[in-house]
C-alpha cells in the first residue's frame, strides 16, 4: 500500500470523507452495541437524547465541554508550533491549586477584582509549568513529550501531598480535599439551578482570542512558521526559541485556566478527581479540530456530548458507558483517516 | 529485413505514447522513447519539462493515463516498482537513499536477502561487491560507514547498489548536480565502462555540456512534449539549448565595473567546527559593485562562510565587519538589519517554509518592520507585496495564497531572489543560487545578480559550478579545507591552476 499526495484535494472530498468517518464510527459502535445485546438505533437515540434532548442535557454537555475547550486550545496552540505538550493535565491541576490558594481568603478582594487576579495568576503558573520543559527542549534538546507527560504524575502527586498537608480542609472529615473557595472567587451560574457556569463563556472568549492571535498577529505567524519549518524560520530571522517560550506560556496558561474554571465554576474546591483526564482528552479534541481554535469548541462539545449522552444511555439501556470512550476513540481514528484520505490517494499493489 | 530484426533485438526499453495528466496540466504528452543495448541516452529538459514524471512512470511510481512500456521485449505492468526492479531497471536518485549509520556493504545488501534470515550473509555479499567494483572500476571499501564517504563515493555506492540487484538499465537523475569537476569526470568514465559491458543508461540532465560529453543520443523534452531527438555527434549545444527552451539563450553580460568601497570584511576569521569544515584564519573583502566568486569543492568551508554572512554562525576568533564596524549580537536578524540579503543553498528546507503560502513566505524577513503594527500583521499590505514580487520577478504561480511547495524550483528561487533583492541590499550572499534550475531561470538569476552589482551592491557568489563562478565573478577566491586564497582577477589563473588549488595544492593565501 502506498500514499500519493493529491495535487489538489477536491472540495467535495473534504466534506464527504469526514461524513464517511462519522458513518464508520456509528457502524463500529453499532457492532459493539449489538454485542452488548441492545439495539443500535435505540442506543444512539438515547445518546443523542442524553446529550442534547433537553435543556438540562444540553447545558450538562456544555458544562462538560468547558474544561475540554481549555485543554483542547492549550494542545492546539502548542502543537501548531510543534511543541508537543502532553502535560495539559498537570497545567490544569496547577491552575486548580492557584485558584484554591488565592481564593480561600488569602486575598480579601471583591469579586470583580479577585477573579481577574486569580485568572492572571493561574495563567502565569500554568505557563511556568510548561516553560520548564520548553527550556529543557531548546537548551539541551530534551524531548518535551517525555518531560510534559511525566510532569502530569509529578503534579498529581504534588496535589495529593498538598491535600494531605497544607491545603487540607480541616472540616473535611479527613477526606483529601481543600477548603471551598470564597463566594467572591466563584464564577456565577449562567442559568439558575443548572450547573453551567461562566467558565464556558470564558472558554469561548479564549477560543476566539487564540483564533485571533494565530490568524492576525505577528506572534501567531511566528508560531506557525516555527511549527512548519523551524530551520527556515530561524534563517529568516524569526527568534525560534523565544517563540517557543511564548507558546509554552500561552499553552500552559490556557490549560491552567481550565483548572481555574473547574474549581471556581463547578467544584468549588480542589480534589484529586478535579479532572477526569481532561488534559489527555484535550489532545483528542485538538486533533479532531485539526488544531483550529474555533474547531476546538465544536470538537469539545461533540466529545462532551458523547460522554454525557452515553452516561444517560447507560442508565436507561444497560449498555456500559465505556461505549463513550470507544466512540470517541473511534471517531478520532476515522476522522484522522478521513483527513488523510482526502489529501492522499491510496494505491494498492 | 535482417538488419531490422537485429536492431529490434537490441532495443532493451521502449516507452510508447506515454501520457500523464495532473488535473489541467499535461506533464507528459504522448512521449516515445527507446533505449538500445550499450547506449547512453540523455533526457534533456528544463525543470517542469516532464523528465521526472516520465521516469516515475517508468519506475512504477505513477501510472500513465495512456501508453505502454516494454522492457527486454516484455510489457512492464504499470504502477509496480518491484516489476521494474525485477525487469532489471535500476535508479540512482539525485538525493541519495543511503542509510548513513550503516556500512557500504550493509547499504548495498539491504533488502536483497530474506528478512527471515537471522543475519546478513556478509561473506558472499562482500565477494559479489568486490567482483562488481573490479569489473566496473567502482572502487570502494565495503566496510566503511556511509557517513564517512564523500558525495562522489556515495554516488558510487548507489550505482553499485543498482548493479548488485542485477540492473541492466540504469537511470541516473541529475547525477552531476552534487559532484566536483573531477568526480564528474570519474563518473563519466564509469558510465562508459558500464555501457561497454552491455548496460544501457538513461542520463537525466539539464546541463548541455555534460550531455554532449557523455551521451550517444539526446532526447529533449519541453513542456511535457518531445521537442526533438538528436545524435550527439550530429548536433551542437546551441541547437540543443534552442530545442530545450524554444528560443535562443543569452549568456550573462558581466562587463566589470569599478570597485566601490569595502562593504563587508572578514579579518582572520576562524569558526567553530559545528557546521561542517570550519574556516581557518580567513581574510575576505567584499567591495561594492563587485561580484566576488568563491570556487571550491563542496564541503571545504562554504557552509561556514555562508553561515557567517547569513548570521546563523558567529566567528570564534577574528572580526566580521559590516561597513567599518563589527555588529554586536550577530544573528540572522542583525544581518538583515545591516542590509545583507541571503540566498541560501537549500531553497526547500532553509530558504522557504514549504507548507506556507507565497505571501507568508515573502514577508518572513520583513514582517517585524514593515508588515506589522502593534503586533498585528497587515495581511492586505503583505498580499500586495507578494503580488508585486510575483509580477516584478516573473514568478509563475496561481495566486499569493498558493503554498510555496507547489511552485517549481525556478519559480521558488525567483521568489526567494525577489524577497532578498527587493529591499535594495548592500551585500548579497548568493549560495548556489542556480543549482538545479533550468537554463531560463539560471539566466534570469544571473541577470538579476549583475543588476544588483551594477547598483553598487557587493555580491558574494558561492558555487560549485566553476563555469558559473568564472563567467559571473569579477574576482575569484578559491576555498580549500577551510582556507580562502587571495583574490584573483578575471583571467589571472587558468582553470587548471584553479583546479589544483581547489584540490588543496598550493593555495595562495593573502
Amino acid at each position: 500500500m502506498r500514499l500519493e499526495p493529491k495535487p489538489r484535494p477536491s472540495k467535495i472530498a473534504l466534506i464527504l470523507y469526514p461524513l464517511g468517518a462519522v458513518a464508520a464510527t456509528l457502524l463500529i459502535a453499532s457492532l459493539l452495541v449489538m454485542a452488548a445485546g441492545a439495539s443500535p438505533l435505540s442506543v444512539f437515540g438515547l445518546v443523542i437524547k442524553g446529550a442534547a434532548g433537553s435543556q438540562f442535557a444540553l447545558l450538562e454537555t456544555l458544562t462538560r465541554a468547558t474544561p475540554l475547550i481549555f485543554t483542547g486550545l492549550a494542545v492546539a496552540v502548542a502543537f501548531r508550533a510543534r511543541l508537543w505538550n502532553i502535560g495539559a493535565e498537570a497545567q490544569l491541576y496547577v491552575g486548580g491549586i492557584v485558584t484554591v490558594v488565592l481564593g480561600t481568603g488569602l486575598l480579601p478582594l471583591p469579586a470583580p477584582i479577585l477573579i481577574p487576579v486569580i485568572m492572571l495568576a493561574t495563567i502565569l503558573a500554568g505557563g511556568l509549568v510548561l516553560l520548564g520543559p520548553a527550556i529543557l527542549k531548546t537548551r539541551f534538546g530534551v524531548d518535551e513529550v517525555v518531560t510534559t507527560l511525566l510532569l502530569n504524575f509529578v503534579v498529581l502527586l504534588f496535589v495529593s501531598m498538598l491535600l494531605e498537608g497544607v491545603l487540607k480542609d480541616p472540616m473535611g472529615l479527613g477526606w483529601p480535599q481543600s477548603q471551598m473557595v470564597s463566594t467572591d472567587a466563584r464564577l456565577p451560574r449562567i442559568v439558575e439551578g443548572r450547573r453551567l457556569h461562566y467558565g464556558f463563556v470564558i472558554a469561548l472568549v479564549a477560543a476566539f482570542a487564540v483564533w485571533f492571535v494565530m490568524k492576525k498577529t505577528a506572534l501567531g505567524y511566528e508560531m506557525r512558521a516555527v511549527g512548519v519549518n523551524a530551520e527556515a524560520a530561524r534563517f529568516a530571522g524569526i527568534p525560534v526559541n523565544a517563540v517557543l517560550m511564548k507558546t509554552a506560556l500561552i499553552s500552559g496558561g490556557l490549560a491552567a485556566l481550565g483548572g481555574f474554571s473547574e474549581v471556581a465554576g463547578l467544584k468549588g474546591n480542589l480534589t484529586l478527581d478535579l479532572s477526569s483526564g481532561f488534559g489527555y482528552t484535550g489532545i483528542v479534541v485538538a486533533m479532531l479540530a485539526m488544531l483550529n481554535p474555533l474547531g476546538v469548541v465544536a470538537a469539545a462539545i461533540f466529545v462532551a456530548g458523547i460522554f454525557v449522552g452515553a452516561d444517560a444511555m447507560s442508565r436507561a439501556a444497560g449498555v456500559p458507558s465505556y461505549i463513550a470512550e470507544v466512540m470517541v476513540a473511534t471517531a478520532l481514528l476515522t476522522m484522522v483517516t478521513a483527513i488523510m484520505l482526502s489529501r492522499y490517494k491510496v494505491r494498492w499493489r | 529485413m535482417a538488419d531490422d530484426t537485429a536492431r529490434q533485438a537490441q532495443t532493451v526499453l521502449r516507452l510508447s505514447g506515454i501520457t500523464k495528466r495532473f488535473g489541467a496540466l499535461t506533464a507528459n504528452d504522448a512521449i516515445d522513447l527507446d533505449l538500445k543495448r550499450g547506449e547512453i541516452v540523455a533526457l534533456l529538459g528544463e525543470n517542469g519539462a516532464g523528465k521526472t514524471t516520465l521516469m516515475n512512470i517508468l519506475f512504477g511510481h505513477y501510472v500513465a493515463d495512456a501508453g505502454a512500456i516494454e522492457a527486454f521485449g516484455k510489457p512492464l505492468p504499470p504502477g509496480d516498482p518491484r516489476a521494474a526492479l525485477g525487469a532489471g531497471i535500476g535508479m540512482v536518485h539525485q538525493h541519495f537513499t543511503l542509510a548513513d549509520n550503516l556500512t557500504v556493504l550493509e547499504n548495498i545488501a539491504l533488502g536483497t536477502q530474506s528478512i527471515w534470515s537471522p543475519r546478513l550473509d556478509r561473506t558472499s555479499a562482500r565477494a559479489r561487491i568486490a567482483r562488481l567494483s573490479g569489473e566496473f572500476g567502482l572502487s570502494i571499501d565495503p566496510s566503511r560507514a556511509v557517513s564517512d564517504l564523500a558525495v562522489g563515493e556515495r554516488q558510487r555506492v548507489e550505482i553499485l547498489k543498482a548493479l548488485y540487484r542485477d540492473a541492466r538499465i540504469l537511470i541516473l537523475d541529475e547525477p552531476t548536480a552534487v559532484l566536483t569537476p573531477g568526480e564528474t569526470e570519474a563518473l563519466f568514465a564509469t558510465l562508459k565502462l558500464l555501457v561497454a559491458q552491455g548496460l544501457s543508461i538513461i542520463f537525466i540532465s539539464h546541463k548541455l555540456k555534460e550531455v554532449m560529453a557523455v551521451a550517444d543520443r539526446v532526447v529533449v523534452l519541453r513542456g511535457g512534449r518531445l521537442a526533438g531527438e538528436r545524435r550527439t555527434a550530429e548536433t551542437t549545444r546551441q541547437e540543443l539549448a534552442a530545442l530545450m527552451v524554444g528560443q535562443e539563450v543569452a549568456l550573462p553580460n558581466a562587463a566589470p565595473r569599478e570597485a566601490g568601497p569595502v562593504l563587508l570584511e572578514l579579518r582572520s576569521v576562524s569558526t567553530a567546527a559545528t557546521a561542517g569544515t570550519p574556516l581557518r584564519d580567513v581574510a575576505l573583502r567584499l567591495h561594492g559593485g563587485v561580484i566576488t566568486g568563491i570556487a571550491g569543492v563542496s564541503g571545504n568551508g562554504q557552509a561556514a562562510l555562508a553561515g557567517l554572512l547569513s548570521g546563523t554562525l558567529s566567528p570564534r576568533s577574528g572580526q566580521l565587519l559590516v561597513g567599518d564596524a563589527a555588529p554586536a549580537g550577530w544573528s540572522p536578524c542583525t544581518a538583515l538589519d545591516r542590509g545583507i540579503a541571503r540566498i541560501p543553498e537549500d531553497r526547500h528546507a532553509v530558504g522557504s517554509i514549504a507548507d506556507m503560502s507565497v505571501t507568508e513566505n515573502v514577508i518572513s524577513e520583513r514582517y517585524r518592520t514593515e508588515f506589522s503594527r502593534y503586533g498585528m500583521i497587515d495581511w492586505a499590505a503583505a498580499r500586495r507585496f507578494a503580488e508585486r514580487l510575483i509580477a516584478d520577478y516573473d514568478v509563475k504561480c496561481p495566486s499569493p495564497e498558493t503554498r510555496i511547495r507547489l511552485l517549481s524550483g525556478g519559480n521558488m528561487q525567483k521568489l526567494i531572489l525577489g524577497r532578498a533583492l527587493d529591499p535594495d541590499p548592500v551585500v548579497i550572499l548568493a549560495n548556489q543560487p542556480t543549482r538545479g534550475l533550468d537554463i531560463g531561470a539560471v539566466a534570469y538569476v544571473h541577470a538579476r545578480l549583475i543588476e544588483a552589482r551594477d547598483r553598487g551592491a557587493a555580491v558574494l557568489l558561492i558555487s560549485e559550478d566553476l563555469d558559473e563562478v568564472l563567467s559571473l565573478s569579477d574576482r575569484v577566491h578559491v576555498i580549500a579545507d577551510g582556507e580562502i586564497s587571495r583574490p584573483f582577477a578575471r583571467g589571472e589563473k587558468s582553470i587548471s591552476e584553479l583546479g589544483e588549488m581547489m584540490a588543496g595544492h598550493g593555495l595562495e593565501v593573502a
